[in-house]
């Protein structure tokens, strides 16, 4: 996978001029994809991946972590095909894992309008819309599955929106020119959820499939040294029993999801977290553009200190409603309805006149924060300013009628009037940005297999398909993508070739995680400090969204890993976590996450402080036009950056010691099929 | 409207084995619009720093879609409104009330811990048939069997189900009809669900009845807590459907 020779490239100016905060290692490149024109690779790789022969499916295994749509997909595949699968979700159920909670749709090239779409075309506004910052290889093969996840979703009994003819409908989502979002109202990701859910609990039914509630992994078995090392397996808790458990498989997937959560508030689950992944990047997988956070636009904002997560709403109320804040602080705390027009700054409408309020969402964010900042924001004051715009309908009612925007809007108003005690047909709405999406993950190849041989990371744990910034509508789809159609096609190919192996419970690699998970746990209760997990959690969380949120810039970089470093220390000595570890103990659970957390945000702020480009979702001061818009820099920065674990040095060992600094290996990206460009919405 | 002081009783049991009871806490300075989980987010902060273990409760999406919480507060599953238990705000409660806080109560839902009960009934459920047999990259284009708009929309009414159990805590006689008829209902409008109509509602049934779920005798408190609105007609639906099985010799 890693390339003998070592980089003597740019990058090394900027790693001295951060003071080994980081180290650069060889190169590298996906090896798994095939040449030839693009439109031949995924063909061709599928039928050069070898074949397991069915009578022989039954005797391997393969443990998939995570029951979103991108696991839950591959776990019933899998199952279907013979292999023998064991399932496992934190939750008390497959169906509830966080993909449900997707709202909007799900991209297909299936171009049923008869409006121009085409796999070409997907494939074109991906690798645009995630600033060219993705492999091009993996997002045509993205498009050119899509279409048959439809097909399938149908098939199972998903129910999509249909027209009166009986066949399926379509919408322009995210400020593409075609229609090509599937959809089943405001429900997409519970109704793709439930499908893949059913087709697991199918398989656990005919025995192909064990299903682990209620476990959490945390730690993954690796055997071997080199280029001969394996992923054999996982160390789990049953979050019941407390009991650490051993399942070893010829090999592993990890589709855990992503880790918005490290900024404590976010659109996440209470539950979303890094540790599967971090677990495995602490063994050696490598972690790619961990800086690349999605945030959304249209969300409640905060209304005080005890908010545990934020509310999405769907980016669809930018095609009607209007958003504005009063040109002057005065009247940030008055009635809005009484503000005149003339004292009114509809402020992306004045700056990007050509695509106004439905400009993409890492920029309608971030002129949000602008306009905060500057003292303009409306609502309850927060910390110590107003986080708030007007989102307002007042015109859309006076243009359609209260009921035609009741039947576009009607349950995100009902959402909004439920979580805030407002009515927004009455009064705007208040919205503000909120951690949405990472595009940031483990890194891996064409076959999806991670820096880890027998480790495969599938959904929005990987990295692999949205470069800097995520479309709307292109989550679902990757997930179901990777699940149902990818994914069972590479893994045959490592699993005819993997070796059988003779690791038991009690081989030294076994043993060592299984120790080091017993370790951690019995740490964490013996600190007995004065301060909650969830303290821990939120300081962190402010600290990343400060500094490593909307706009990055060195100082405040250099400032957050600081920060971070001095709170992680704290933490392992002063946090409190009460109970026993042999119970249901939801202390110690959030702790192991807190505790990775901890570690992931240090990682996001050195690749964003080396990142010295605007691109996508990370915006950098140091880098930006004239006009205050993202500079990228693709001579110096078009390269995937994955990074390598290193251990602390020196005294600092065992449980809670921390991290050294990581090594920077740089996988070019190459643009044979498309040109780039740099984006532009005025 | 300003920030309340409430009488909290809720029930504490530290394990399947263990006798539980009520335990009695006071909250002050709540905050209306609060969420009642970031309620106990605060009161569960307040416990540790003075080294009482905290409450363990079910949340994780806490946008009301995951249909991971669920809570019978003071004697309604998911409180006073039509929600789920974490879409619920304080601004429903009145300063200085008493609030009885308790795990969903049905013999097929065994209690964990505290307010955590192990649904797994009802994955079981659906494994024994509440799904559309079609194995990957089996499927026609999707395009192939047209559906009409009304058996769609029906079908996506009865799909809205989100799993959280609310109809069966609600039940005088905890039955997990309502979650059973959705099913039943959301695939047996489509075309797809035809070849398995008939095994589908025997099978469930047999395990919706193994669990030791009870029988409905149409009282509907199901339909009147369900938090996504799914109506009573889907056992109607059921049981039409399990008539037709049997007519047909399942």
């Amino acid at each position: 996978m890693t390339d003998k020779t070592t980089d003597s490239g740019s990058g090394s100016t900027a790693a001295s001029m951060f003071n080994g905060m980081y180290t650069e290692g060889a190169r590298i490149h996906d090896q798994k994809a095939p040449d030839g024109p693009i439109e031949k690779k995924w063909t061709r790789r599928k039928f050069e991946a070898a074949l397991v022969n069915p009578a022989n499916r039954r005797k391997m295994s393969v443990i998939i972590v995570g029951t979103g749509l991108a696991g839950g997909a591959a776990a019933a595949t899998l199952g279907e095909a013979g292999y023998h699968v064991k399932s496992f979700c934190f939750q008390d159920s497959p169906r509830r894992a966080h993909s449900i909670a997707a709202q909007g749709g799900i991209n297909a090239a299936k171009n049923y309008k008869e409006d121009g779409d085409s796999i070409q075309r997907l494939f074109y506004d991906t690798v645009k819309g995630g600033d060219y910052r993705s492999r091009e290889d993996n997002v045509y093969r993205l498009a050119e599955v899509s279409a048959n996840i439809i097909d399938q979703c149908v098939a199972q009994g998903v129910p999509f929106a249909r027209e009166y003819g009986g066949l399926l409908d379509n919408r322009s989502f995210g400020g593409v020119q075609v229609s090509r979002t599937f959809y089943a109202r405001g429900q997409t990701g519970q109704q793709l959820l439930i499908g893949a859910y059913q087709a697991l609990e199918r398989q656990v039914g005919a025995g192909t499939v064990e299903q682990f509630t209620r476990h959490e992994m945390l730690e993954v078995i690796v055997d071997g040294e080199g280029e001969d090392r394996r992923a054999r397996g996982i160390i789990a808790r049953d979050l019941v029993t407390g009991e650490i458990q051993t399942h070893l498989a010829d090999a592993v997937v990890l589709a855990s999801g992503g880790y918005g959560n490290v900024f404590f508030l976010s659109t996440n689950a209470m539950g979303s977290n890094v540790t599967a992944s971090w677990r495995a990047h602490r063994k050696g997988a490598y972690m790619a553009n961990p800086c690349y956070t999605q945030i959304h636009p249209t969300c409640i904002p905060v209304s005080g200190e005890h908010q545990s997560k934020l509310t999405l709403m769907s980016e669809s109320l930018r095609n009607d409603g209007r958003i504005w804040v009063p040109k002057n602080r005065e009247d940030c705390d008055k009635d809005p309805r009484q503000i005149k027009e003339e004292d009114r700054d509809y402020y992306l409408e004045r700056i990007y006149p050509a695509f106004g309020n439905l400009v993409p969402r890492d920029i309608a964010s971030r002129q949000a924060k602008n306009v905060c900042d500057e003292g303009r924001g409306v609502g309850p004051v927060v910390g110590d300013f107003r986080r708030g715009v007007y989102l307002d309908f007042a015109d859309a009612i006076k243009r359609l009628g209260r009921a035609a925007v009741e039947e576009k809007y009607g349950n995100l108003f009902d959402m909004y009037a439920r979580i805030t005690g407002e009515n927004p047909y009455e009064t705007p709405m208040r919205i503000y940005p909120a951690v949405h999406y990472v595009m940031g993950g483990l890194w891996v190849d064409y076959d999806l297999s991670s820096s880890i041989p027998g480790l495969f990371v599938a959904g929005e744990a990987n990295f692999s398909d949205h470069g800097a910034n995520r479309l709307g509508a292109s989550a679902l789809m990757q997930g179901l993508a990777d699940g149902y159609f990818v994914l069972p096609n590479t893994i045959r190919d490592y699993l005819a070739k993997v070796p059988t192996s003779d690791l038991t419970e009690d081989s030294p690699a076994v043993v060592e995680a299984r120790q080091a998970v017993a370790e951690r746990t019995e740490r964490f209760l013996a600190i007995n400090g004065d301060r909650s997990v969830d303290s821990f959690h939120r300081e962190l969380g402010n600290i990343m969204w400060e500094y490593c949120g909307m706009e990055r810039s060195e100082e405040g970089l250099l400032k957050a890993i600081d920060l971070i470093r001095g709170l992680r220390d704290e933490f392992w000595r002063n946090v409190r976590v009460l109970g026993a570890a042999d119970t249901l103990n939801q202390s110690l659970e959030k702790a192991g996450r807190v505790a990775d957390f901890l570690e992931l945000g240090e990682l996001m702020c050195i690749d964003a402080l080396h990142r010295r480009e605007s691109c996508g979702g990370h915006f950098r001061a140091e880098s930006q036009t004239e006009d205050g818009e993202a500079l990228r820099h693709d001579d110096e920065f078009a390269y995937v950056a994955a990074w390598e674990f290193t251990p602390p040095s020196g005294e600092q060992e065992g449980v809670g010691a921390g991290m050294g600094a990581p090594v920077l290996h740089k996988e070019d990206l190459v643009y044979e099929f498309i040109e780039l460009k740099q984006r532009s919405y005025k | 409207m300003s920030n309340m002081n409430l009488t909290l009783k809720i029930w504490r049991q530290a394990g399947p084995q263990d006798k539980g009871q009520l335990v009695t806490y006071r909250v002050t300075d709540i905050s209306p619009d609060m969420s009642f989980l970031e309620m106990l987010d605060v009161l569960n902060e307040e416990l540790n720093a003075k080294g009482e273990e905290p409450i363990a409760f079910d949340s994780d999406c806490r946008e009301g879609i995951c249909g991971m919480c669920g809570l019978m507060i003071s004697g309604h599953a998911h409180g006073p409104e039509k929600t789920t238990t974490c879409q619920l705000h304080m601004r429903s409660f009145k300063d200085g009330e008493t609030i009885t806080v308790e795990p969903w109560r049905a013999e097929a839902f065994p209690i964990v811990r505290d307010l955590v009960v192990d649904r797994g009934a009802f994955d079981r459920i659906i494994q024994s048939g509440g799904f559309i047999s079609a194995n990957t990259g089996a499927a026609p284009d999707a395009h192939a069997a047209p559906v009409p708009k009304d058996k769609a929309d029906r079908a996506f009414m009865a799909a809205e189900c989100i799993g959280c159990g609310a109809c069966v805590a609600a039940c005088p006689n905890a039955s997990g009809m309502l979650f059973m008829g959705a099913k039943i209902t959301h695939l047996g409008e489509l075309p797809q669900g035809q070849p398995e109509r008939d095994a589908r509602v025997v099978s469930m049934v047999n395990q919706h009845d193994h669990e030791g779920f009870g029988g409905c005798t149409n009282i509907g408190e199901c339909s009147t807590a369900c938090p996504k609105g799914i109506p009573q007609d889907v056992i109607s639906q059921l049981n039409k459907d399990l008539r037709t099985a049997m007519k047909n010799g399942r």
